[in-house]
């Protein structure tokens, strides 16, 4: 990367924007953060990678003042400061653009962007005022969302894209990025990464969190590796490649992320859906999965991915010709029905519809299978504590204490939780949505080892994934949604990052589209 | 975060005490031990089984009450159901007295459980099908059960019929080894609310819904099922209590369980039960009844407080656990 020395000059005798001192957080008896000392200069975009649980978040949040630190101190253009919250940084010029949403669902977009910092016209809101400005910042972050549209009624991408304009409301000296991709497809993370690159034009600071490596390649000029709450070191970014950045962050040689592909039979289906249709979701789609076969599922995030399997679960309104789960068709579709007939739904909103998170962990556990576990009127709660032992040794879901609730688990294992809950039902085929979104490397690979036993055991598994690589990585047979359709089916060696991008996005899908998702023609795939 | 990833696993840790769950049980010892200080009759036995037998009513609903907010749902029109419930009841009794004698009270109380868990069940197939807040649902039925015992009683009063008071009354007054009739009744449904809630897949269900309903969903729980009998269950309640009711007062009349509604939602989130819904507290709702009415009872044995501010003291107190409860959980 030329441009980083370039951008490193800019500043050059200039103290920098921010800078952090030996900055440690310490909770109790836990060492969150240990003596992370960072220069963030001016026209620069600096990245902090490491694995969940590396000290990222709070790293982020001493810097923004919404923590305060236990030792270490914080300097800005080489005077000392404190920040007591978050206002005072922001005031300050330092903005902590949040991963979760935080936006009011009721307002308006313009009324959400200046929610606090109202534009008044003596005792009234100017909202033509408001709103006149708040399309600028949406067309300056790309995003397509209006004004006076309702953020609740928003896609998730579009907030995220909201929240990004409400921070860049008032200039910025620093702006800290805490995983803003997650959520936004393809296109729109090249939208927001040409925003970045306008930010550093400003001589603006930019730090920026990810676990997107290929993006934070694409974008930083320097690189920061956390690990364990401890600084493990700082790259100009042109020095490392995507793997030693992930080496760096394990800690450990990366071992083959993704298991090998395996053979698969040509066995009956284990699941076979025709002419599924999604009220507002997905058009006229029939698929099916073979025993030992991961079939992925990829598309843009609003390609009715989610949505399809939604309507197949009877969790939204849907019509199908029919769904064979097992051999056995089943006609009035339902969680509980088709769980009963072997097939269960794993949700991409693990916070949202997946776990109780102020309850614990063995409720949690069993809530999916809590009849076939008590047949009788009782609940066994001595068996329920023995399920979730073996859950957690089985999925080597890491606890401190068997009593707590699962909001107080770490992503990674509140996730393999999540999939310890719904193998209870011992199903037959699993459709897992988004298996692997936000947690670190660690826990990925061991899902995607999960996957692979699941399958090399006989069962059938569907992947939604956003991110190509997983679904290069996992498939046997991909198939790509785009606008409601499934417009293309790719196996064996077609699968790889291009052909699913071009399928995803292009309007013309001639060749590999349409009639690729026919039964005959999908079964006879590349030995 | 750094803490999760050591794999220890201390087992059984789940039986460690809360201290919060015990709260209500502190409160009510406190106020005991200042009524005990404040009046020395407020010990004796016959005035503290007066209290619990007068808490019986509040109890007994808060114990249906308790399933509906364990939900996240809510219900207004207890008061006014029990009303329409007592009405429905002493008319069924008076009309059929004269063929069948004393076993109209029998035909009238069961006629009472088929009409409250109806009741219930209304409130639950409008609040699921229709999609409707339960706030909203519950005071509408709330306005149309009262004005039912309005009409019933032709804006007057509804008396049982004279032949049944001799056989009627010992439900109210009579005892068994000394323990009133109300006290058991209350205790069995105590004991069947939480064996309900806390022992089987329908508890377990109900709490889970309370506490994400999408998740619920997700996982396959019959929600709107779910939901609609913790109505039910309500309706249920509320006809135990109106049966337990009858033999006190011998009449319905339009004030009848008037401001019920406040009293067991009081009673029930003292206890512990998240109003939000999520987790249910079956015994802290009965320290919450017994609260109510201890304090009740103090202020009249008293003389510093005028009883006309028992409602005032009353709805203090919800205010104040709510407060010491933000204290205590947010540290």
């Amino acid at each position: 990367m030329r441009q980083a020395s370039e951008i490193e000059s800019v500043p050059a005798g200039n103290a920098p924007t921010l800078c952090a001192k030996g900055l440690s957080k310490v909770y109790g008896a836990i060492t969150v953060l240990s003596d992370v000392t960072l220069d963030i200069h001016a026209g620069q975009v600096h990245a902090i990678i490491g694995e969940n649980g590396a000290g990222k978040s709070t790293l982020m949040k001493l810097l923004s003042g919404h923590v305060t630190p236990t030792a270490g101190g914080l300097q800005m253009e080489g005077q000392a400061v404190a920040f007591a919250d978050a206002v005072e940084a922001e005031n300050a010029g330092v903005v902590l653009v949040h991963q979760e949403i935080l936006l009011a669902p009721d307002l308006t977009v313009a009324q959400n962007i200046f929610l606090g910092r109202e534009i008044r016209r003596g005792f009234m809101v100017d909202d033509r005022a408001m709103n006149r400005r708040a399309a600028e910042l949406l067309a300056r972050v790309g995003a397509t969302a209006r004004p006076h549209d309702l953020v609740g009624d928003l896609p998730l991408a579009q907030r995220q894209l909201v929240q990004i304009a409400r921070a860049l409301l008032d200039e910025r000296k620093v702006v800290i990025f805490d995983e803003p991709t997650a959520m936004l497809a393809n296109e729109e993370v090249a939208a927001l990464l040409e925003i970045i690159r306008g930010l550093r034009e400003h001589g603006v600071a930019v730090l920026y969190i990810s676990h997107r490596l290929d993006e934070v390649q694409a974008i930083a000029d320097r690189i920061t590796v956390l690990r364990d709450g401890r600084m493990i070191g700082s790259w100009p970014a042109a020095e490392l490649s995507q793997r030693q950045m992930a080496e760096l962050m394990v800690g450990r040689q990366l071992d083959m992320l993704y298991p090998d592909k395996r053979e698969v039979q040509t066995q009956a289906p284990l699941l076979l859906v025709t002419d599924l249709e999604v009220d507002q979701g997905a058009q006229k789609a029939s698929f099916f999965v073979r025993p030992g076969e991961v079939l992925g599922l990829g598309g843009m995030i609003g390609s009715g991915r989610t949505e399809l399997i939604e309507g197949l679960m009877g969790l939204r309104p849907s019509q199908a010709a029919s769904v064979v789960v097992n051999g056995a068709e089943v006609t009035r579709r339902s969680v509980a029905s088709l769980m009963a007939a072997g097939l269960v739904y794993l949700t991409e909103d693990r916070k949202g519809k997946g776990l109780l998170l102020d309850e614990r962990l063995a409720p949690n556990l069993t809530l999916q299978a809590l009849a076939s576990l008590n047949p009788g009127l009782l609940l066994d709660r001595r068996s329920e504590m023995d399920c979730l032992r073996k859950a957690v040794a089985e999925y080597d879901i890491r606890v401190r204490s068997l009593a707590l609730e699962a909001g107080k688990l770490s992503g990674g294992n509140q996730q393999k939780l999540l999939l310890a809950k719904v193998m209870m039902t011992n199903p037959s085929v699993v459709i897992i949505d988004e298996p692997t979104r936000g947690i670190d490397i660690g826990n990925k690979s061991q899902i995607y080892d999960f996957i692979d036993a699941m399958v090399r055991a006989g069962k059938a598994c569907i992947v939604i994934s956003s991110e190509m690589q997983e679904l290069v990585g996992l498939a046997d047979r991909v198939l790509v949604m785009r606008a409601g359709r499934v417009v293309a089916e790719l196996s064996g060696d077609e699968i790889n990052e291009e052909n699913i991008v071009y399928a995803a996005t292009s309007n013309a899908h001639g060749g590999t589209g349409e009639d690729s998702h026919d039964r005959s023609d999908g079964a006879r795939r590349d030995a | 975060m750094t803490a999760a990833t050591e794999p220890v696993a201390t087992p059984d840790a789940g039986r460690r005490i809360r201290w919060a769950d015990l709260a209500p049980f502190i409160a009510l010892g406190v106020i005991v031990f200042l009524g005990i200080l404040i009046n020395s009759n407020f010990a004796s036995s016959a005035n503290i089984i007066n209290v619990i037998t007068r808490s019986a009513f509040i109890a007994i609903i808060a114990v249906g009450a308790t399933f509906v907010i364990s939900s996240g749902g809510l219900d207004l029109s207890v008061g006014s159901m029990m009303a329409f419930v007592t009405g429905l009841m002493i008319m069924t009794m008076n009309g059929l007295a004269p063929t069948y004698g004393n076993w109209a009270i029998v035909m009238g109380a069961g006629v009472a459980l088929v009409v409250g868990g109806l009741c219930g069940l209304f409130n639950g197939l409008i609040i699921t099908l229709g999609r409707i807040e339960p706030f909203i649902v519950t005071l509408g039925t709330m306005g149309i059960f009262r004005a039912f015992i309005t009409f019933m009683s032709d804006g007057g009063s509804l008396p049982i019929d004279r032949s049944l008071r001799a056989a009627y009354r010992p439900v109210y007054f009579g005892d068994f080894m000394g323990i009133p009739y109300p006290v058991l009744i209350t205790l069995g449904v105590i004991l069947l609310g939480a064996f309900l809630l806390y022992r089987t897949k329908y508890g377990r269900h109900l709490t889970s819904l309370g506490s994400n309903a999408e998740v619920a969903r997700f996982s396959g729980v019959n929600v709107s099922r779910v939901r609609t009998l913790a109505y039910v269950i309500q309706g249920l309640c509320v006809a135990v209590a109106a049966i337990c009711y009858v033999p006190r007062l011998g009449a319905a009349t339009p004030t009848t369980g008037q401001l019920w509604e406040l009293q067991v939602i009081t009673a029930v989130v003292i206890g512990g039960t998240l109003l939000r819904g999520g987790r249910g507290r079956i015994w802290g709702s009965v320290a919450g009844a017994l609260i109510l009415e201890v304090i009740a009872n103090v202020m009249v044995l008293s003389d510093m407080v005028s009883e006309y501010l028992v409602a005032a003291v009353q709805g203090a107190i919800i205010i104040i656990a709510m407060l010491a409860h933000r204290f205590t959980s947010s540290r």
